[in-house]
């Protein structure tokens, strides 16, 4: 018999090193959660550096409020899919707020934000077509587009010069073709040239999709993200997005203006066989929504706060991911032992940010990643930069 | 198919480095030790040498040097 578990023995071995060096960075669990930016782990109190929780609405009083009502008036799950018997007004009423939110006529929503890169991806393409992706794409979107069946073709991250190279060599006449950006780049934080990648579908004629999971309610002056801060809306055919960072719930998104659109609803798998949000996400996120439209403060706190972090890691002589500002701010690291051992010296510090080694990061970069809260405060801030001063800069 | 075996092997040698020896029947991942991300860039590279389009489709089915050369060919005769 082969044993289908040996073929992950690196994986164990490498999970066991990591292991013998400290705590398990991987696995940390939050004993209690204090407020959006602290939590009690093994009896200590820990600022949290590394949650994606961009908007710190996790403990808003008011989506707490909605989501209270949402699971007396729904119950605690939909047990259903949204093409059976999961389909709830709630689950509408947050489609409409998400079009009228980015601005577009139509809007699916997903359990999760992984789904609706699965759905949406898989929905649009098909084995005919050809998907023009960034070689620093998510996870997600590799898996979406690999559950396509189209055509892959990978493009240097964030260089519209090599799209452009790549799309001449195309010898799929027939097909259509699909552009993936990101907008905030998970790992170091940079985001999509969107004007460079524009520029080229008048020649190459393509439909373009952003997915602003790190970049809605983050990126523009509507918060509606890459394409509202680029002043290119218009050509944007479809955006991604996901409820798990700024909206503080889970789940996600697609959205476009095409007359076909709902279309989708039929044609994506991981929309039509798994169970719709639960009442009690999906109504928070639509009070969150509101929030984030009605109060554009919040950006400009996680944009202060952010550039206070930055500045401080850069006054450090530390080294980024990215030469700019972004709420997501990378620490490089010469190697994966470094990077443990730094990430163990931060958490006993107090403060935990994301470990985050190849192949999850581009480059094969080692990293220790930050993400920056609206709710933290100036001296948490601070407090993360004089950790790092002690622990990753001495 | 011996140049473009040499060629591969040379755009390999950044993500070799114990320096092993490699010739056709040379497994790159495996024997190489490179992680998915490291493969799909390692391909770019060979597109890029050769100003071919190698779908990330293709890569899962090439697993040696000498199934990538016979691919590279392919699309060098298509040229």
């Amino acid at each position: 018999m082969v044993d289908l578990l040996e073929k992950h023995r690196a994986i164990a071995d490498r999970f066991q090193r990591m292991i013998d060096m400290g705590v398990n960075a991987l696995g940390v669990t939050n004993d209690q959660m204090i407020s959006p930016t602290r939590a009690m782990v093994n009896g200590r109190e820990i600022i949290l550096a590394g949650t994606n929780n961009y908007m710190g609405i996790t403990f808003d009083e008011r989506c707490i409020a909605a989501g209270q009502k949402a699971l007396t008036e729904f119950g605690t799950g939909t047990t259903g899919s949204r093409i059976a018997n999961g389909s709830f007004a709630l689950h509408t009423e947050l489609e409409k707020e998400i079009a009228k939110f980015l601005n577009m006529k139509h809007c699916i929503v997903f359990t999760t934000g992984y789904q609706a890169n699965l759905g949406m991806l898989s929905g649009l393409a098909g084995p005919k077509d050809t998907i023009y992706l960034d070689a620093d794409s998510h996870s997600s979107i590799y898996d979406g587009c690999t559950l396509s069946g189209a055509k892959l073709v990978r493009f240097r991250h964030n260089d519209a010069a090599d799209l452009d190279k790549r799309m001449a060599r195309d010898e799929n006449k027939e097909g259509g073709k699909l552009v993936v950006l990101e907008g905030i780049y998970s790992m170091i934080g940079d985001r999509a040239p969107l004007s460079d990648f524009v520029a080229l579908k008048k020649k190459h004629d393509f439909q373009l999709l952003v997915d602003d999971a790190h970049s809605f309610g983050v990126l523009g002056p509507n918060g509606r993200g890459l394409a509202d801060e680029a002043g290119l809306e218009d050509e944007v055919d479809f955006v991604i997005g996901t409820f798990s960072k700024s909206v503080g719930a889970i789940g996600g998104f697609g959205a476009g203006n095409h007359p076909l659109f709902n279309t989708l609803r039929y044609a994506m798998r991981p929309y039509m066989f798994t169970a719709s949000a639960s009442p009690a996400s999906v109504a928070t996120s639509i009070e969150a929504l509101k929030i984030l439209a009605a109060e554009p403060e919040r950006r400009q706190r996680l944009w202060d706060n952010s550039a206070r972090l930055f500045n401080g890691f850069r006054e450090l002589g530390l080294e980024t991911g990215s030469d700019i500002v972004s709420p997501v701010i990378a620490v490089k690291m010469p190697d994966e032992l470094t990077t443990i051992a730094k990430w163990n010296a931060l958490f006993e510090a107090g403060v935990y940010v994301n470990m985050a080694v190849p192949p999850g990061t581009p480059n094969r970069l080692c990293l220790l990643r930050c993400s920056v809260s609206a709710a933290h405060s100036f001296e948490e801030i601070d407090g993360i930069i004089a950790v790092f001063k002690e622990v990753v800069a001495s | 198919m011996t140049d473009i075996i040499a060629v591969i092997c040379k755009l390999l040698a950044p993500y070799n480095p114990e320096h092993k020896t490699l010739n056709a029947e040379t497994d790159i991942p495996a024997e190489l030790n490179i992680d998915s991300v490291g493969v799909l860039d390692f391909i770019m590279e060979v597109e890029d040498h050769f100003d071919i389009e190698i779908p990330m489709n293709v890569v899962s089915d090439t697993r040696t040097i000498g199934d990538l050369a016979t691919y590279v060919q392919s699309q060098l005769n298509k040229a």
